[in-house]
């Protein structure tokens, strides 16, 4: 069978007619098939949802228990038959319970890759390549400015600003699913051990990744506390909240931002950040391109972000590529909801 | 380099000042010399380097990346040195293994003074292999001579005088003297050394600025507290006339920010043969009439000062205050006493192409205001077209540099107003890269079915973020046609955007399809309300040109 009779681009999202399902349709559909819980994958008001623990139990948690008709719990590495596919979910490395999708069928396998990242991240299991005829990718950041860095260099610039700045709070800016706990992650690694402050809005997804064995050191919500008690302190607070007038309750805050597109300093500016880190969960340039690579895939098919560069590297590089247009995942209009995302869609 | 890079990086974010200081500080403190010293240079803007030229930049980056994939980044990045510093491919594993040192910032600048231009394109690029992306970028801006972080010399200096707990005052009034990379300064400030001495005898004085004056301050202000006078609309400048150790008058005349601008205008130094320093506006004045800017403009930037150009546009210098009269520094007293030292220097130095700024006659707010409206009949005569609003400057302020507060106050005549509709819009470059903020906006040409819009012009601000915001998100849903960075917007009768755009002044140009380009032109407002077929026509901005219609004040704008 040809892949793109395997998988096919549809306005409710990719869509595997041999299989009866979508993979993360941005409509309701009968059957969906869940990469990973960020909400513009994970929606609410399918029929049969099939994903891993986590992201059944982050779809449960955002939603509400009635987020779909019956779910489906699948592990790392366990496969599935769903009419006439197989289906096998990978580690993705992008958040907690992340997962590629690899879709059998005779012969033929593509991997849809959903969101990816291939750095280290101690909250969740590391990227695995798998082996493929057809690479489905994303390309938040197709372009080869980006290139992310180590994470640690950029928790040694946001420690030192604690230290220049003792009277002042820190305030950082990150999506509540995944970069605020990796971020935390990354400041105890660092050796940080006082309490870090929590936005309302992380709470509960925070303590899900607690409750999931992750090592997050004392953790306190930021509500209640006087202004002055927050001096010297850092508090991981969602993008949209760090421009609002939630802010008013810290002394005189530097506004710091945890994302990848920190890396161009228009983008850091527009958003009125005063720190920018360049921590990402989405595989930068350098990532991309190794990882299509290791895959050995001879198509690549790009799904959302800056396309065109990666389609224009796949053909230098010999390799069948093509834009797929899904919507939905954040098109052009995703980098600028990035920064006042009000929601945590079109993460970053 | 590299630290130098963090501290560059930290202060292109940090909007507060006192913060941006306390990182200058911190960066003087911990950084030795003459690594530092070479910092003050470069935020001050005493370092340039001749050879580096965007080309140059371009050149490197081609000769290692994909030129698809280099439009495309800089494309979205939107500026060069940032594009070619992220995009820079990582250093050969040769050189990674032998790991040299990044460059000091001693080591770029001492070497780049005597680089040849053959040479730099080599070491450029060892550079960058051996810098990380921030150092790049530093390197990149610093050698273009583009830092633009927003740090003004003013703030560098001041931040270096904090470091000996001594008054940016005095290090502005020392500064002229230095020479990177300060070492002597650097030892004062530690209490190291004596305090160095100014020899230049014709130094730069660090210009007072006025504040904008909206019409809210009145309430606040008192009319018999100010003298008014013309705002010109030409040049500020510092002529200063000194006498050097074999008592020859050396003159200068140096730019608001205290660039020498001297080599530009030499016609105008024999008129300055006295020693002093005067704060005045430069003008084109023919036949005893101030010269619009237009007309001004046309003798700037010239790299060689023809005897034609001296001829066709007769360069004067229009006083408006005196900071030295031969030895003696008069910026401790107030605008009063300057003036009346001013009125006496001006006289004594009776040269046609010296004079006074006429100062206005006014008792109250409402007599200022008729003036500013009508310069013409309240004593501009003929010079009216060069007038851009009126100056209030307290009597009793002493000449301070920098903008001090309630001192000076400038206030500008009402802008011309139209309403125009967009039709194309650009991808902003720098602060707004991916953002679509540079509109083209045009009037209706044309009746009934030939109707068209025109383009009349490009306006990059005047909006708040919120509106780019709003602007932006409509140009992406209305989008007609790509053309790279520039997309066509809807605009027909029915549908479209109509731009509310403010603008200084109007002149005929034969670049512009309209037959019209407007002068400093920003977005005043927008008319979500308004269908486009109700915008300006061209017809009414082509009997601005004539004269025929009287600019209408903003405030009036009937709604």
């Amino acid at each position: 069978m040809r892949p793109q009779d395997i998988l096919t681009p549809q306005p409710a999202g990719l869509c595997c007619k041999p299989g009866g399902f979508y993979i993360d349709p941005v409509r309701p559909v009968e059957r969906a098939v869940i990469t990973h819980g960020h909400s513009d994958h994970a929606r609410a008001g399918h029929g049969a949802v099939l994903a891993t623990q986590e992201t059944l139990d982050m779809m449960r948690l955002r939603y509400g228990d009635n987020f779909a008709r019956s779910t489906q719990a699948i592990a790392y590495g366990e496969e599935v038959r769903l009419g006439d596919v197989t289906v096998r979910f990978h580690p993705a490395g992008h958040v907690l319970g992340s997962a590629q999708i690899a879709v059998t069928c005779e012969a033929t396998r593509v991997v849809a890759s959903g969101d990816y990242k291939d750095a280290p991240d101690s909250t969740c299991v590391p990227f695995e390549v798998v082996p493929c005829d057809v690479f489905i990718t994303e390309a938040t950041f197709g372009l080869p400015v980006f290139r992310h860095g180590d994470a640690t260099d950029q928790i040694k610039k946001l420690l030192s600003s604690v230290k220049l700045f003792p009277e002042r709070a820190h305030l950082v800016g990150a999506y509540s699913l995944g970069k605020a706990q990796r971020v935390i992650a990354l400041l105890r690694a660092a050796g940080f051990d006082a309490p870090i402050y929590l936005h309302g809005a992380m709470e509960k997804i925070t303590s899900y990744y607690q409750s999931r064995g992750i090592n997050l050191g004392e953790l306190r919500p930021v509500k209640g506390m006087k202004k002055a008690d927050l001096a010297g302190t850092i508090t991981l607070a969602p993008p949209s909240a760090t421009s609002d007038v939630w802010t008013r309750r810290f002394p005189d805050p530097v506004t710091a931002f945890a994302s990848g597109w920190m890396r161009v300093r228009a983008r850091a500016r527009q958003g009125g950040i005063e720190l920018p880190l360049v921590i990402s969960d989405h595989a930068d340039w350098d990532g991309l391109t190794a990882t299509i690579k290791a895959t050995a895939a001879g198509e690549i098919w790009v799904t959302h972000g800056e396309g065109d560069a990666l389609v224009h590297w796949c053909k230098t590089q010999g390799l069948a590529a093509r834009p797929l247009d899904l919507v939905g995942y954040g098109d052009e209009d995703s980098g600028e909801g990035d920064i006042q995302a009000s929601s945590e869609g079109g993460e970053a | 380099m590299n630290r130098f890079a963090e501290l560059l990086d930290r202060l292109a974010y940090e909007p507060g000042r006192n913060n941006k200081l306390r990182l200058i500080t911190n960066y003087f403190r911990n950084v030795e010399d003459p690594d530092r010293g070479y910092a003050l240079a470069a935020l001050t803007g005493a370092l340039s380097f001749k050879h580096a030229k965007a080309g140059l930049i371009r050149d490197l980056i081609a000769e290692r990346t994909d030129p698809t994939l280099f439009a495309l980044s800089y494309d979205y990045v939107g500026d060069l040195s940032e594009t070619v510093a992220l995009m820079w491919p990582k250093a050969s594993t040769d050189r990674l293994r032998n790991n040299p040192p990044p460059p000091t910032l001693t080591d770029v600048v001492t070497t780049l003074r005597t680089l040849g231009k053959a040479e730099l394109p080599r070491q450029l690029s060892r550079w960058l292999d051996d810098l990380d992306e921030t150092g790049r970028w530093a390197l990149l801006k610093l050698v273009t001579g583009a830092l633009r972080i927003g740090i003004s010399a003013r703030l560098a200096k001041t931040a270096a005088a904090a470091l000996g707990a001594k008054d940016a005052h005095d290090v502005e009034l020392l500064w002229p003297g230095l020479t990177p990379p300060y070492l002597d300064l650097f030892a004062w400030l530690e209490g190291r050394g004596d305090k160095p001495v100014n020899r230049d005898p014709a130094p730069f004085r660090p210009v007072m600025l006025a504040h904008a004056l909206e019409e809210t301050d009145f309430a606040n202000l008192n009319a018999s507290d100010y003298s008014a006078e013309w705002k010109w609309d030409g040049i500020r400048v510092q002529a200063v006339s000194g006498r050097d150790t074999n008592g020859h008058i050396v003159t200068r005349l140096y730019s608001r920010s205290g660039e020498d601008i001297t080599g530009s205008f030499p016609d105008l130094l024999p008129s300055l043969h006295l020693p002093g320093a005067i704060d005045g506006e430069l003008l084109v004045v023919r036949d005893g009439r101030v010269q619009s800017f237009n007309v001004l403009q046309q003798r700037l930037n010239r790299k060689t000062v023809s005897p034609k150009l001296i001829k066709d546009f007769p360069i004067h210098l229009r006083a408006y205050d005196l900071l030295a009269d031969g030895e003696t520094d008069l910026r401790e007293l107030t605008f009063a006493e300057r003036r009346t030292r001013l009125e006496a220097f001006v006289k004594k130095l009776g040269d046609p192409k010296v004079d006074l700024s006429p100062a206005i006659a006014f008792d109250n707010w409402e007599r200022l205001a008729a003036a500013r409206h009508d310069p013409a009949t309240a004593g501009a005569g003929e010079d009216a077209e060069a007038v851009e609003g009126v100056m209030l400057k307290r009597h009793d302020a002493l000449y301070l540099p920098g903008r001090p507060k309630g001192q000076w106050w400038k206030w500008k005549r009402d802008p011309h107003i139209i309403d125009a509709v967009l039709m194309y819009a650009q991808r902003g470059h720098g602060k707004r890269s991916s953002y679509y903020s540079d509109y083209t906006f045009g009037v209706w040409t044309g009746t009934g079915g030939d109707a068209q819009l025109v383009p009349v012009g490009k306006a990059y601000f005047g909006f708040t973020d919120e509106e780019l915001l709003q602007i932006d998100r409509f140009v992406r849903r209305n989008t007609t046609e790509k053309f790279g960075p520039v997309r066509e917007v809807v605009h027909e009768p029915d549908q479209g955007l109509v731009l509310e755009v403010a603008f200084e002044g109007l002149q005929r140009s034969t670049r512009h399809k309209s037959g019209v380009a407007m002068r400093f032109p920003r977005i005043n407002r927008l008319r979500w309300d308004k269908p486009p077929r109700e915008a300006d026509r061209l017809e009414t901005l082509e009997q601005l040109l004539k004269g025929s219609v009287t600019p209408e004040p903003a405030e009036s704008e009937a709604d």
